[in-house]
């Protein structure tokens, strides 16, 4: 197969480009230039486009012997990824860009360039699994190592994505492995750190790198019975689950400290609340797909047992998950088994049955069955 | 298949023996001993030749590092050492199609060293108007503190009338840089008859080793030293002379003069022989830069620019790579993101333009049968190129923000 491997300039993507040249394939290392600014050289905890990463990626390259090349996505990167993180923020969401960024741009933006280019696939050093059933229908698994399986950030995948998807690191049992393979094969890039931030908030400031682009707006916070408790400077600086920093004028009937239970943008409120009300019972996920071909269930529009994550290194919990359709558009119930702490709209679900990601929503609503949102005016 | 010679050209046989003979020699050509006399004899040796295949005196070669630092010698030497003579002068009259060595050198100088820069306009084949630089120095002759324009560029190949703005610059008493990296041993060229006060040339876009250039500097211009130390080159430019790589430069220099009157003829109709073939092949696709059908001088012989519509240009680079053709897209990239040509842009195109840009640059090892190799692979990977689109066009590939389900 004509191979394209999309190389950060970290160890991961190079040794799943290393691995994809070992089993023959004829492959070629794309960077995918991201910013508009490519920073100065940094070393550290690091992000994505730094001149240093893109010359991480070609000696890489240099050493498997594979051409390379920097693409420009920087644009659509702008407009897809960067400017829909602060958009979904504004409106009180809390967006997870590198889903974002795998769901438009490494399988699509970057996946279309490379199949109209010739190319039948695109590798990159994700920790996942693609299976294929004896019909040829793919299913995205976890990776071996689930300490480093990374099929929540995939769970956006289409069918049609999965299908040019290659990921050679789904079998490594741990990342240790992996930076042994490739020091043994002389990649420079062994010991490099790996990366943990927000690619494009590059001092890994979230709340600052927001301040500046989101308009800030004086406003009052509210406890779980609607009464004012206290002011805030922008609704947008908080998230939910947040208990430092509110600055409540007034301490709780029972003394207890308050946590964020939910943002309004629309009238610029912020909900306070016992811890106990932070407990979710049901998840309401919009933009829904499914990675792979739906199960049966899922078709037939009936209730199915499964599991729930809601982030990239949370532990799944049980759960029921049902569709509905909403003038023609798939919706997602999902009813926890045990509530949950800490989920906010804008985050992804991603259901699980076993190993297998069945799919995925965007949080649209999340709530306690003991608390109705609607008393909060 | 070859076509990037404008990059850098395969060493030329007489500038590999030099370079041999000398490497194996010790001698640093300071030193008042033997060996260092000996080297001293090597390197003035070939200063004398560079000297006369320039059409300079020798006296006013100072070799360098290669065409960057020559480049950044003249603008920065020429800037300081008027400025201290008369701090009024502050503006830099230059082209906007210069090479990055001189446009970032300018910018430079603007944001830390008080320069005022004025940006001439080209034409749509990117080329300077003798008038333009004149109303340029004449909105303040006094103020002026260099002009620099490019002999020949090196993406679209169009050559700039440098003679004529030396001799309007002169009347003024304002001196004058050209980087002549490119038309240096492709074009006739004489630094004497160009009346230029500075011009940069470099070792290994004529045959020569890469690390070698040269400054030549009128013997009555001054110019402060960017490099501080031992006072070697009119202590001009210090650091201790690279005998080999002089050698070198100066013996490719003196074959590719010689050979320049067949040689330029021969790429030339080359050239038009590949811009025939690419508009037979490709219909859309767009020569830019001078055109020279009549191989009048118009254009570097070996350069021939195109942009295609509607693709991306390292699309289109790399499919012809695959197909053994290795071309460029003409603009520097840096290990950073590829940006559209500033030539191309100052040209007047679109950067939608501007981004399908690919530059075939022929040189010595060029043939006939190079060129059909390229005409032949070129309408396949243009078709594959144009169906990969342009880079910020939205993908088509449905996701589950866009799928309607």
């Amino acid at each position: 197969m004509k191979v394209l491997a999309a190389m950060s300039g970290g160890v991961d993507s190079a040794v799943a480009a290393a691995r994809a040249v070992e089993a023959g394939h004829d492959v070629v290392g794309v960077h995918l230039a991201l910013s508009r600014m490519p920073g100065t050289l940094r070393t550290g905890s690091r992000g994505c486009c730094t001149i240093e990463d893109s010359r991480d990626a070609w000696r890489a390259c240099d050493i498997l012997g594979i051409p390379y090349y920097v693409w420009d996505f920087s644009e659509r990167f702008k407009e897809d990824v960067v400017d829909d993180f602060v958009a979904e923020y504004a409106a009180g969401r809390t967006p997870n860009p590198c889903m974002r960024c795998n769901e438009r741009i490494k399988f699509a933006a970057l996946l279309e360039k490379a199949l109209a280019l010739g190319f039948d696939a695109v590798c990159t050093g994700h920790y996942a699994k693609v299976i294929e059933d004896e019909h040829g229908n793919r299913e995205l698994h976890r990776a071996a190592d689930w300490a480093k399986d990374q099929s929540y950030v995939l769970g956006v995948l289409t069918h049609e994505q999965l299908k040019h998807s290659m990921f050679p690191l789904a079998d490594t049992p741990s990342k240790a492995e992996v930076r042994a393979e490739a020091a043994r094969r002389g990649l420079s890039v062994a010991n490099k750190p790996d990366s943990h931030d927000i690619c494009f908030i590059s001092d890994g400031d979230t709340r600052g790198w927001l301040a500046e682009r989101i308009e800030m707006q004086p406003g009052e916070v509210v406890d779980e019975t609607g009464a004012v408790v206290g002011a805030h400077e922008g609704a947008n600086a908080f998230t939910v689950g947040q208990r430092r920093g509110l600055k409540l004028g007034r301490p709780a009937a029972d003394g207890k400290p308050r946590f964020v239970l939910e943002i309004r943008p629309k009238e610029n409120k912020v909900v306070v609340g016992p811890e106990a009300l932070l407990a979710v019972d049901q998840l309401r996920g919009i933009k829904v797909s499914w990675a792979g071909l739906p199960i049966p269930a899922v078709q037939a529009q009936a209730e199915f047992d499964c599991m729930v994550q809601v982030r990239a290194h949370g532990d799944p919990v049980a759960a029921t998950a049902r569709v509905q359709l909403d003038g023609g558009r798939q919706q997602l119930v999902v009813t926890l088994v045990e509530p949950m702490r800490g989920v906010a709209p804008g985050q992804t679900l991603v259901l699980y049955q076993g190993t297998r990601v069945l799919g995925q929503a965007t949080i649209d609503s999340a709530r306690s069955l003991d608390w109705d949102p609607a008393r909060v005016s | 298949m070859y076509f990037d010679h404008a990059a850098t050209t395969p060493l030329s046989a007489q500038a590999l023996a030099a370079l041999t003979r000398e490497l194996s020699r010790c001698g640093n050509p300071s030193s008042l001993h033997g060996s260092g006399r000996r080297a001293r004899r090597v390197v003035e040796d070939a200063r004398e030749t560079l000297a006369a295949a320039a059409g300079a005196h020798p006296s006013e070669v100072v070799f360098t590092s290669g065409g960057t630092e020559a480049d950044n010698l003249a603008v920065k030497g020429l800037y300081w050492s008027r400025r201290d003579e008369d701090p009024r002068r502050r503006r830099i009259i230059c082209s906007p199609v210069e090479h990055h060595a001189v446009l970032d050198t300018v910018e430079w100088l603007e944001r830390h060293e008080g320069a005022e820069v004025c940006w001439l306009p080209v034409d749509g084949d990117g080329v300077v108007s003798v008038q333009d630089v004149r109303a340029a120095i004449e909105a303040g002759p006094g103020s002026v503190a260099l002009v620099t324009v490019m002999w020949a560029n090196n993406e679209v190949g169009s050559v700039q009338p440098v003679a004529d703005i030396a001799r309007l610059a002169h009347a003024y008493g304002i001196p004058v840089h050209s980087d002549a990296v490119q038309a240096f041993g492709a074009l006739p060229l004489s630094f004497a008859g160009s009346g230029l006060d500075t011009m940069a040339i470099s070792g290994h876009k004529i045959g020569g080793p890469v690390g070698v250039g040269a400054l030549l500097v009128g013997r009555s211009v001054k110019l402060t030293p960017v490099l501080h130390g031992g006072g070697q080159e009119r202590d001009i430019r210090s650091g201790t002379l690279d005998t080999p790589s002089i050698a070198a430069f100066a013996a490719a220099a003196e074959a590719a003069v010689a050979s320049l009157p067949e040689e330029s003829l021969r790429l030339a109709r080359l050239r038009e022989k590949l811009i025939a073939g690419v508009a037979a092949a490709v219909p859309e696709a767009v020569l830019r830069g001078t055109p020279d059908p009549d191989l009048a001088g118009l254009r570097l012989p070996g350069n021939a620019h195109f942009t295609f519509p509607g693709c991306e240009g390292d699309s289109l680079l790399f499919l012809l790579d695959l197909a053994g053709v290795e071309s460029s897209t003409g603009s520097a990239c840096t290990a950073g993101v590829p940006r559209p040509s500033h030539v191309l842009l100052a040209m007047g195109l679109t950067e939608e333009q501007a981004r399908g840009a690919q530059r075939f640059s022929l040189g010595h090892t060029s043939t006939d049968s190079d060129v059909e190799a390229l005409v032949a692979a070129l309408p396949e990977a243009y078709a594959r190129a144009r169906k990969a689109g342009m880079a910020g066009h939205e993908s088509t590939i449905r996701t589950a923000g866009t799928q309607d389900l």
